[in-house]
């Protein structure tokens, strides 16, 4: 038999209303030659995607009978009409190319399958999310669904909030009371020179706005308690702790147990960093980790302490790391374990926390807590303000 | 002898080190080889009845001593013991 190199064969090629008519009648194999993002955008419903620099590999996989009818399209039959001839080189004996491509095919008003809700420059701006197989369409549209609340526009709100902004989040709520001010910029990336003096949310607000018009910012300038806090976090699907201080950790504990809300927290303290990820009454919650903090003087958050810049980027970037997982439902989040990182040795330790059974809040025998009692130690009094 | 990984608050008592050495049969002795050692990490490791006070976290290499047999945990050559007190950081 010739070869394909010496013998020019002519590809059949054929028009959308008669591809369609085919594909109708059923008994058709249709291959779309296009590239993932392609596909993905739309395709004509049963078609097999397999891209033209996988066709050797791919194509005796979604077209193993090589005698059977098969079309192929691309976008405007180039790309379908190559395929075509490599295939009758592989001996493929019935194959027809769609002139046109599914462009014509739309242009004649033939029905394509949308895979997704996303505009046109959703399409563009997430595409190398979409390309992953993890994420794909649904993941994206699953984070652009999504609210979470991040606690701190500071040091390690800062990156967790520039990378959510970035992937899509479509709510994203900041509770800070503070305002810029010079000595924050040294690591809180999403405030500038300019800035300073403009409250911390609102700061924020700018940058998330210009980087990507998808996101809802929602601004909260004002400190948490136990009066504000349910109301607060339950529109949200995941709460992100960049809290710098002890009260507003235990409270927001006890309020996201309450509510079953996760928290992926995280601190920063010098060149150490600590996160994890705590789902309520599937993992340990933050008081069975530390069922008591610590006392003022051991508790550095209290006053004035160095932190190197890029800490608070190495750590918020791993809390957005965990949030996107929670929100997408991949991977495995940071549940039961609590990662500690050492900047000056870069080194990553892994501890196990477990469910503690006798835990007043997420315990065996735990009972609702008033909710005045909520982030509150009886014994305990020597709380900073942060 | 294990090594004792020493958090950012208790560097100051340790004279800035990170990990230290430390020898004993035991969870307990490592840490009474370390409090000898470095006298100024006692208190805060310590409360007066002589148990570990609540607020400090220790590991046996990746586990939680109050899972294991606490400061009677048996540690062995080349183990790590991980100091690890609450920390709340964020800003």
């Amino acid at each position: 038999m010739a070869t394909g190199a010496q013998t020019k064969q002519v590809v059949e090629e054929i028009e959308p209303f008669e591809a369609a008519q085919e594909i109708e009648g059923g008994d058709v194999v249709l291959i779309d030659t296009r590239e993932p993002h392609e596909f993905q955008e739309s395709r004509i419903e049963g078609g097999k995607l397999v891209p033209p620099g996988l066709l050797a590999d791919e194509i005796a996989a979604a077209a193993p009978d090589k005698s059977a009818r098969t079309i192929l399209y691309c976008r405007s039959g180039n790309r379908s009409y190559k395929a075509a001839e490599q295939m009758e080189a592989m001996g493929y004996t019935d194959v027809a190319s769609m002139a046109g491509g599914i462009l014509l095919w739309q242009e004649q008003g033939l029905p394509v399958v949308a895979t997704d809700g996303m505009t046109p420059e959703q399409r563009d701006r997430y595409s190398r999310h979409t390309l992953l197989p993890e994420v794909g369409v649904e993941g994206q549209l699953k984070m652009l669904d999504a609210k979470v609340l991040l606690l701190g526009a500071g040091g390690l709100g800062a990156p967790t909030a520039l990378y959510l902004a970035a992937a899509g989040i479509g709510t994203i709520g900041l509770v800070d009371d503070d305002v810029v001010d010079a000595s924050n910029l040294q690591r809180q990336v999403i405030h500038n020179t300019e800035r300073i003096g403009t409250p911390k949310t609102t700061s924020a607000r700018l940058t998330i706005e210009a980087l990507n018009p998808d996101v809802q910012v929602v601004e909260h300038q004002l400190r948490l308690n136990a009066e504000n806090i349910l109301e607060l976090i339950e529109p949200y699907d995941v709460i992100v702790d960049g809290a710098d201080n002890f009260p507003t950790r235990y409270l927001l504990n006890d309020a996201s147990v309450r509510l079953r809300k996760p928290v992926v927290s995280a601190s920063i303290l010098s060149f150490d960093g600590q996160i994890s990820t705590f789902v309520p009454y599937e993992g340990p919650c933050y008081r069975c980790l530390y069922p008591t903090p610590p006392p003022a003087e051991l508790a550095p958050s209290c006053s004035a302490n160095g932190v190197l810049g890029v800490m608070a980027g190495t750590m918020g970037t791993l809390q957005a790391n965990e949030v996107l997982k929670l929100v997408i439902g991949i991977g495995e989040p940071l549940v039961g374990r609590l990662l500690l990182y050492e900047a000056l040795g870069t080194r990553f330790t892994e501890l196990k926390v477990r469910r503690d059974p006798e835990c007043p809040i997420c315990g065996e025998n735990a009972e609702e807590i008033p909710e005045s009692d909520m982030g509150q130690f009886p014994d305990y009094d020597a709380f900073c303000s942060g | 002898m294990a090594t004792v990984r020493i958090p950012p608050v208790l560097r100051p008592q340790t004279g800035g080190e990170p990990e230290v050495q430390a020898e004993g049969a035991d969870v307990g002795e490592v840490l009474r080889s370390l409090t000898a050692a470095h006298p100024g990490t006692e208190e805060q490791l310590f409360g007066d009845d002589g148990d570990l006070n609540r607020y400090v976290n220790v590991y046996l290499n990746d586990e939680d001593v109050r899972v294991l047999d606490g400061l009677a945990t048996k540690v062995s050559e080349g183990d790590t013991v991980v100091i690890l007190p609450a920390m709340a950081g964020g800003s």
